[in-house]
């Protein structure tokens, strides 16, 4: 058991003869901002699916909120918070209908949810919206709703893949700021971006190239470390010696 | 070579665009930059004949796009957004069908594709289902370039895509306008702008602003402050509850602060710093075409 909300030791992946996750190590601290990045391919997925429950790990240790991967993936999964890009809510239910669906499915209980959702409707502005089909709603609202949901079971750790991908800048900085204040409040957030401006927010950084952890250090110490300006110009530096895609 | 002139259309309830003109001329790079659904998708579909507009008018190489279509479509290399090829058919088949509904071979216009084909050529009898991102990314833009489009028309090819394949792509696009090829490609990326010969701006339906990715940043009308200091959730904060700051947004490692007339940057620093921000620094900065895009989406 360990005191970190994510820790991994030698955690390895492998399909057939390809190692898809190589021996990593990783320590995130509980209410760290935990930047997880890598080229396409890079076994990010793979890594994440492992965190969260839904992939055995081949071999080395692993627990997420002190559970076991091997053997607590259940409980993982009642104290996680898991969003992306592609699969969020449903497009076919209204607002009020995800929150009450999601709530649900984590066992909240009817009076708790309702009170909940009311209150998550009125900080994300959304009360003229409550009863509108998502598909309806900008793709912004909608990422910011799916964080809000993520979160209603007030899990200690919150997994995010390229929750901004696509989003307008303004409401990039909102979902941002939304993070910032989870972390606020003692949630581990465990993001993954294609926006290397967004790399600089997190309190430490993570960079796999070819399933190897090829860096992991606060932004400051990666451009100190490779004299590069931004972290643009470190992904760069370390992410084009990968030989490997998807 | 591209005229759109007061452009429209509506999708039932939503209004996709409105009234949007650009001209793009022969061998630009021109780069529509903008959030999901902004309009990028729905105007690349009618500038390929693939959609009618309600309102307004678009010429391609001087034709109509409306009545002359199938000028359009012999001229036109669309690679839209979702990937589109026959996933059950090889790369190399793939290439020949291509070249093949266009009445020419993969031999006649390999020149043009060569770069970018050596990368895939590996891979030449792999069915395109099984290829990686980054090459079924390859293999599309082979396929729309095979017939020697005029002007190709890119929907988003780096979304979704790492920053080193982004760079790559950038590259080979640049090899291709040096080949006199006019190419429009729509990007959510707001730092891809500085890519392109010249850029528009679209939210909402609405072409914000065009111009030079250079210069297109001067538009933006107020003083402009990048502040740093430890805890910048805090210091973000602080700077948002003050009178003479209009707008606070974090930046990378700093905050932009964009400034009331009557602000003075010494006091605000000043002030920070007395109330607990001991490193809070102001300095003066040269916005970027995010922030005027920020500023032009109010």
């Amino acid at each position: 058991m360990s005191d970190a909300a994510i820790h991994a030791r030698g955690l390895t992946k492998r399909f057939g003869d390809f190692t898809a996750v190589d021996h990593i190590d990783l320590d995130v601290r509980p209410g760290e901002i935990f930047g997880f990045l890598g080229a396409n391919g890079a076994g990010k997925t793979t890594a994440i699916k492992m965190f969260i429950g839904l992939l055995k790990p081949t071999e080395g240790e692993a627990s997420v909120a002190g559970f076991d991967v091997y053997r607590k993936s259940a409980s993982i999964r009642r104290h996680i918070g898991y969003m992306s890009q592609r699969f969020s809510l449903y497009n076919d239910l209204t607002v009020l209908e995800n929150i009450r669906f999601y709530g649900g499915v984590y066992g909240l209980r009817r009076k708790e949810l309702e009170q909940r959702g009311d209150e998550m409707i009125a900080h994300l502005g959304l009360e003229q919206h409550k009863d509108t089909r998502l598909s309806e709603l900008p793709l912004g609202w909608k990422q910011k709703l799916a964080f809000s949901v993520a979160l209603i079971h007030d899990p200690r750790i919150v997994f995010l893949d390229e929750p901004t991908g696509g989003v307008d800048p303004i409401t990039r900085r909102q979902f941002w700021e939304m993070i910032y204040a989870a972390a606020d409040r003692g949630i581990t957030v465990f993001v993954t971006t294609h926006y290397m401006d967004e790399a600089e927010y997190c309190h430490r950084v993570s960079i796999m190239v070819d399933g190897v952890m090829a860096a992991c250090a606060t932004p400051e110490e990666l451009k100190r470390q490779f004299s590069a300006a931004s972290m643009d110009e470190v992904f760069y530096q370390l992410a084009r010696a990968g030989q490997r895609t998807e | 070579m591209i005229a759109i002139e007061g452009i429209s259309k509506r999708y039932d309830e939503v209004q996709a665009l409105r009234d949007v003109s650009i001209d793009v001329p022969e061998g630009e790079l021109f780069g529509l930059i903008g959030p999901d659904g902004a309009g990028k998708t729905t105007l690349f579909r009618l500038l390929v004949t693939l959609l009618l507009p309600d309102t307004g008018r678009m010429t391609f190489d001087g034709r109509d796009v409306v009545t002359d279509y199938r000028y359009v479509r012999r001229h036109v290399g669309y690679m839209p957004g979702s990937f589109s090829l026959y996933q059950d058919l090889s790369v190399r088949e793939n290439l020949e069908f291509f070249a093949s509904v266009f009445q020419t071979t993969v031999e006649a216009n390999y020149d043009l594709i060569k770069d970018i084909y050596v990368m895939l050529e590996p891979f030449a009898e792999r069915r395109a289902g099984a290829l990686s991102g980054g090459m079924k990314q390859k293999l599309a833009l082979s396929c729309a370039l095979i017939h020697k489009p005029k002007v190709l028309v890119l929907d988003e090819p780096t979304t979704g895509v790492d920053a080193v394949s982004r760079r790559e792509f950038w590259a080979m696009l640049r090899k291709l306008k040096d080949e006199g090829i006019t190419i429009l490609v729509s990007t959510p990326y707001m730092d891809e702008a500085a890519q392109c010969d010249r850029v528009g701006l679209i939210q909402d339906g609405q072409l914000l602003r065009t111009g030079d990715p250079a210069t297109i940043a001067q538009a933006f009308d107020r003083p402009l402050y990048a502040a740093t200091g430890e805890d910048a959730y805090r210091l973000l904060q602080a700077l948002r509850q003050r009178e003479d700051v209009e707008e606070v947004h974090p930046f990378g490692t700093a905050l932009h602060v964009t400034a009331r007339s009557d602000m003075d940057p010494d006091n605000v620093q000043r002030q920070l710093r007395e109330q607990g921000f001991t490193g809070a620094h102001l300095a003066p900065i040269r916005p970027g075409i995010e922030d005027l895009f920020m500023r032009l989406m109010r």
